[in-house]
């Protein structure tokens, strides 16, 4: 079956140079004279563009070093230092590059991940990010400053809208003493207006997989998904959605799917194994499976962002979030998800670094299952430690579970 | 006569049965798996082909299985572990049932419909607690022979287990109760009573157990154990170690049968 090839994307040069172009603004000669801030990947990214930071996104780095596999050989170097081998891998990983002073920036010809002047975290997601996020600060003698979400919320109320706005109001000040910079209200909200545009074409990317067969797996988006990251609030990013938007309708048009024969849609519930992409990518392709959603790619769609409103509509937006809710909302958007995208049967990867994301730990693949009668299987592995990943079990759960679902 | 064969390449064994239509076993032969798989089938296939006198033309589809089923060149399928095993267990009793298989490296528990239908499965975590792997390990320890386990193991009243998940930390307890002049018995049978307990926490079981594998194979003491766990008791089919190649040619029968080769 080695025959089997994925297929690339037109636009996916464009995203390179956009990337590219990004990290050279962070990193390159230009950088010296700008004032970096790191930020959460569901942060207040909006906030710190409109104050006029550069801002980079650390658990982008961390992806990287999961996708090069650079991170299995420097995790260890950060649990020397202190730092578990139980704790989030991106964490580890990224703090054993800085140890090392090895980074796949490296080999675009950057130095490596910018000295941060400020470190804004949103522990929405974790408390590993601000752990993560005060080794630097401590290493650099710099602020880190940010935002207390509550986790495991059920309704996100206005009280907590109004909890977690007034939180991001108050890192205003602050921010613009280290930044320089008088927060211009104008300009906030056309940055906000410019991130709602993006996560909206994103979700229009992604929700071209309810289509059968999908022009695009879950696989891709873990990709094509860097903008929608670390680029929104920005024209660019727009305008890079506009145009794989375009290719994936007249994928659509043409009747061209990912996968060749697609015969099972899967939904991936949890974080991707980065080392792993490409191996499963080819695995599903080789059984006409399709993963076509997954909770991962859809956690930057900020529907409520809203520049009438900037810092609620920053709060809704980032308390809404899946990661951070109570088990009620997760399952009934899971349920929404099955049906909207046609799903044949959910595959849970239980990262062993991120329980945040993991959510097989506490029997709902189980409730979800006797409500809506998909079957399901559990992976063990891990985002970005392959010392926790076994490939041989990985793949037998995943062919095995496809044979289940060939027998339906 | 038309034969249908399967081969198993398990993580340390493997195993091929060749059935007639009836899905009667007329040969059946294993080894280790070794380093190459390639090689290992190929020696299967012509020992049990010799031994039994068949005509290797008159095999009209052979299934892989197991860790190396990708190995089999001369293989016309390949269908998972989890499928063959519960297949194979599902053969001898024809009843909505829980396959446990109790493997060298991994311990898979498959949940059987009425009609033999899968439900849902679970292999163990990256782990050796709860396979045979551990019960190799223990055996070493203890200098014993595999083969003297079952018998000693039953010999013991003592019911408790080892308590640690980690087959080291697992391995260090048995050497302070040697120490403490433990029976040999009693420390094999806690051993016994802890691959129990991995597996028991592994999943939930309906209907009928069964079990499978090289483990209750030699140690059907172990199944028993597994049974009372479960508050049930644990069936064992014929030829238990041959389960997930037996499985495999079953599959190979079928696939010829339906005229629908995979
Ligand atoms: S959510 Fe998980 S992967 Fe992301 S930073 Fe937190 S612990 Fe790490």
């Amino acid at each position: 079956m080695a025959s089997i090839e994925l297929k690339n994307f037109e636009a996916s040069k464009k995203m390179k140079g956009l990337m590219g172009q990004y990290f050279t603004e962070l990193m390159g000669p230009e950088a010296k004279e700008k004032k970096i801030a790191w930020c959460t990947s569901v942060g207040p990214a909006e906030l710190l563009r409109a104050l006029g930071f550069e801002v980079y996104f650390p658990e982008n780095h961390g992806a990287m070093l999961g996708a090069t596999r650079m991170a299995t050989d420097l995790i260890p170097l950060a649990n020397a230092r202190g730092f578990s081998p139980d704790i989030c891998s991106y964490l580890t990983s990224d703090i054993g590059s800085y140890l090392k002073g090895e980074s796949p920036f490296n080999k675009m010809g950057l130095s490596g991940p910018p000295k941060a002047d400020v470190l804004v975290f949103n522990t929405n997601q974790c408390r590993d990010v601000k752990d993560w996020f005060q080794f630097y600060a401590r290493q650099w003698d710099v602020p880190c400053i940010g935002l207390h979400t509550p986790r495991s919320i059920g309704d996100v109320d206005e009280n907590i809208v109004k909890f977690v706005a007034k939180q991001i109001e108050e890192l205003v000040e602050p921010l613009e003493k280290i930044g320089g910079n008088k927060l211009d209200m104008d300009k906030l909200k056309e940055v906000i207006n410019l991130s709602r545009k993006c996560t909206q074409l994103w979700k229009a990317v992604l929700e071209t997989a309810a289509n059968s067969p999908s022009p695009i797996t879950f696989f891709d988006e873990t990709i094509q998904m860097g903008p929608a990251v670390v680029l929104r609030g920005r024209q660019d990013a727009i305008d890079y959605y506009e145009i794989l938007l375009a290719e994936l309708k007249q994928r659509l048009a043409d009747g061209v799917g990912a996968v060749e024969g697609e015969n099972y849609r899967i939904y991936w519930e949890g974080m991707p194994i980065w080392g792993k992409l490409k191996n499963l990518a080819l695995q599903f392709a080789e059984l006409q499976t399709a993963v076509v959603a997954s909770t991962y790619c859809n956690s930057w769609i900020f529907d409520t962002l809203d520049p009438d409103k900037p810092f609620e509509g920053m709060a809704r937006a980032y308390s809404e979030l899946y990661i951070c809710r109570s088990d009620e909302p997760k399952e009934a958007y899971m349920e929404r998800m099955i049906e909207r995208y046609n799903i044949d049967g959910v595959l849970y990867h239980n990262a062993k670094t991120c329980p945040n994301n993991s959510n097989s730990r506490y029997d709902m693949p189980q409730r979800l299952n006797a409500k809506t009668d998909i079957p399901f299987v559990i992976i063990d592995g891990d985002l970005n430690d392959l010392r926790l990943y076994s490939e041989e079990q990985t793949r037998t759960n995943i062919e095995a579970f496809c044979e289940q679902l060939s027998q339906a | 006569m038309k034969y249908y064969c399967g081969i198993d390449i398990g993580a340390s064994t493997a195993k091929l049965v060749i059935i007639d239509p009836a899905g009667k076993i007329v040969g059946k032969s294993l080894q280790r798996s070794g380093i190459d798989y390639a090689k290992t089938a190929a020696e299967l296939l012509s020992s049990v082909c010799a031994r039994e006198s068949i005509d290797r033309a008159l095999i009209v589809r052979s299934l892989a299985t197991g860790y190396g089923r990708d190995n089999v060149p001369w293989s016309t399928g390949k269908m998972t572990e989890i499928a063959c095993h519960g297949k194979g267990a599902y053969f001898h009793f024809q009843k909505r049932m829980t396959v446990i298989d109790i493997g060298a490296q991994d311990s898979k528990v498959i949940h059987l419909d009425d009609a033999g239908k899968r439900e849902s499965f679970k292999m163990n975590r990256k782990c050796a607690a709860g396979t045979g792997a551990f019960i190799e390990e223990i055996a070493n320890r203890l200098a014993l022979d595999i083969s003297e386990l079952n018998a000693l193991a039953e010999s013991s009243d003592h019911d408790a287990s080892l308590g640690s998940f980690c087959t080291v930390f697992a391995a260090t307890e048995v050497l302070e109760k040697i120490r403490a002049g433990v029976k040999v018995g009693d420390i094999v049978r806690e051993a016994f009573n802890s691959v129990v307990k991995r597996v028991v926490e592994m999943d939930r079981i309906d209907g009928m157990l069964v079990t499978t594998g090289g483990v209750v194979a030699h140690n059907p003491f172990l199944a028993k154990l597994l049974g009372e766990s479960f508050n049930t008791e644990a069936h064992i089919p014929p030829d238990a170690q041959y389960t997930g190649a037996f499985g495999a040619a079953l599959f190979a029968r079928e696939q010829v049968n339906s005229k629908s080769p995979k």
